[in-house]
């Protein structure tokens, strides 16, 4: 993985730790309060060191927390965890393209680690999976080295927050910051007019359906926007098209 | 320290953040996937950061926001000016952090919006 020179020699590794890194105030930010966060609610030092290094999922972790510290049934902490985690199954369906070339245990070690952003900031610089060994193996360098700085930033910054927990109250909101990249990220993906349609219709399901549980919103908002594009797209003519 | 029941909980956790990233690549198995759904996934990504982030910013515990005096609303709003003004170029990303932040915290902070 990130030990194999093959990847981390590539000139593709460090294109990948580039854009990484231009998000990576959000990130830090992010990671940091998610810390604060966990041991303000009552996890203790020790538990939350382990759940960020284990765990590595910002919202699961988040979601989980309050349930851990009242002693909630396991079954339900887990149940919560893959339910909050459900966007990513979407994003596996669209990372199998890409993947299904690799063994099973590269495939599961990398995507583990891909988050939201890195994720959306491969599918952005790779739009087609190759089909060429060369090709596979610039993309799995690229994620290694974007996926490689997300994981080392967020779990430094979740640590320093955790120690600091006492010191940095939440109501500054400081993790504003991790809002404010995923803004920016949403800005250069808005590149084309069924895009920002796309943008707007599952912002607006996502709060309209706010009120189900277990962060279901963000699916619901996910399969409106698709489905919103797909029958644009059908009677307009534009399924033939290749935007 | 932590005890060993807490550790197979955090494992268990560990095992859901596995098991939901990698959903449908986990098996070797072919999975047939039709065209439309192909297209449909161009737009999942944006889909997916809007459903996180639109209620963040534009909502309070999914009730709309009803005033203008809102210290997320113009910090975004100041994040995505710079991403406009930059077109997306060099570091906008990083820009749209930064300034939005520069806009968000006196707000919050010192006029508590």
């Amino acid at each position: 993985m990130f030990l194999d020179p093959a990847n981390f020699r590539h000139p593709a590794f460090r294109t990948g730790m580039a854009d990484a890194f231009k998000v990576a105030p959000g990130i830090w930010a992010w990671g940091l309060m998610t810390g604060v966060s966990m041991v303000q609610a009552g996890l203790g030092p020790a538990m939350s060191t382990w759940m960020t290094l284990l765990v590595y999922g910002g919202s699961a972790q988040l979601a989980v927390t309050p349930l851990m510290a009242v002693g909630t049934p396991v079954w339900v902490v887990l149940a919560t965890a893959f339910c909050v985690n459900l966007r990513f199954a979407v994003f596996s369906l669209h990372l199998r393209g890409y993947l299904m070339a690799w063994p099973r245990w590269q495939r599961l070690t990398i995507g583990y680690l891909i988050a939201d952003l890195n994720y959306v900031q491969f599918v952005q610089n790779h739009p087609t999976p190759a089909t060429d060994a060369a090709g596979q193996r610039a993309e799995m360098a690229y994620l290694c080295g974007n996926c490689f700085l997300t994981w080392a930033g967020w779990q430094i910054a979740s640590i320093l927050g955790i120690v600091l927990a006492s010191q940095v109250p939440l109501e500054w909101g400081l993790g504003f910051a991790g809002v404010l990249a995923l803004v920016g990220i949403l800005c250069s993906l808005a590149s084309s007019r069924m895009r920002t349609v796309s943008l707007v219709v599952s912002g607006a399901a996502a709060i309209a359906a706010y009120a189900l549980p277990l962060r279901l919103n963000i699916l619901v908002a996910i399969a409106a926007a698709v489905a919103m594009c797909l029958v644009i797209e059908k009677t307009a003519g534009m399924d033939k098209a290749t935007t | 320290m932590i005890d060993v029941f807490e550790l197979l909980t955090l494992l268990g956790l560990a095992a859901m953040t596995v098991l939901a990233r990698c959903f449908f690549f986990i098996l070797n198995r072919e999975l047939p996937f039709p065209a439309w759904a192909q297209r449909g996934l161009l737009y999942a990504p944006i889909a997916a950061l809007a459903a996180v982030v639109v209620p963040e910013v534009l909502a309070t515990q999914g009730q709309l926001i009803s005033t203008w005096l809102d210290a997320r609303l113009m910090g975004a709003a100041a994040g995505v000016g710079y991403y406009v003004y930059r077109r997306g170029q060099g570091q906008a990303v990083l820009g749209t952090i930064i300034v939005g932040m520069a806009v968000y915290l006196p707000l919050h902070i010192g006029l508590g919006w």
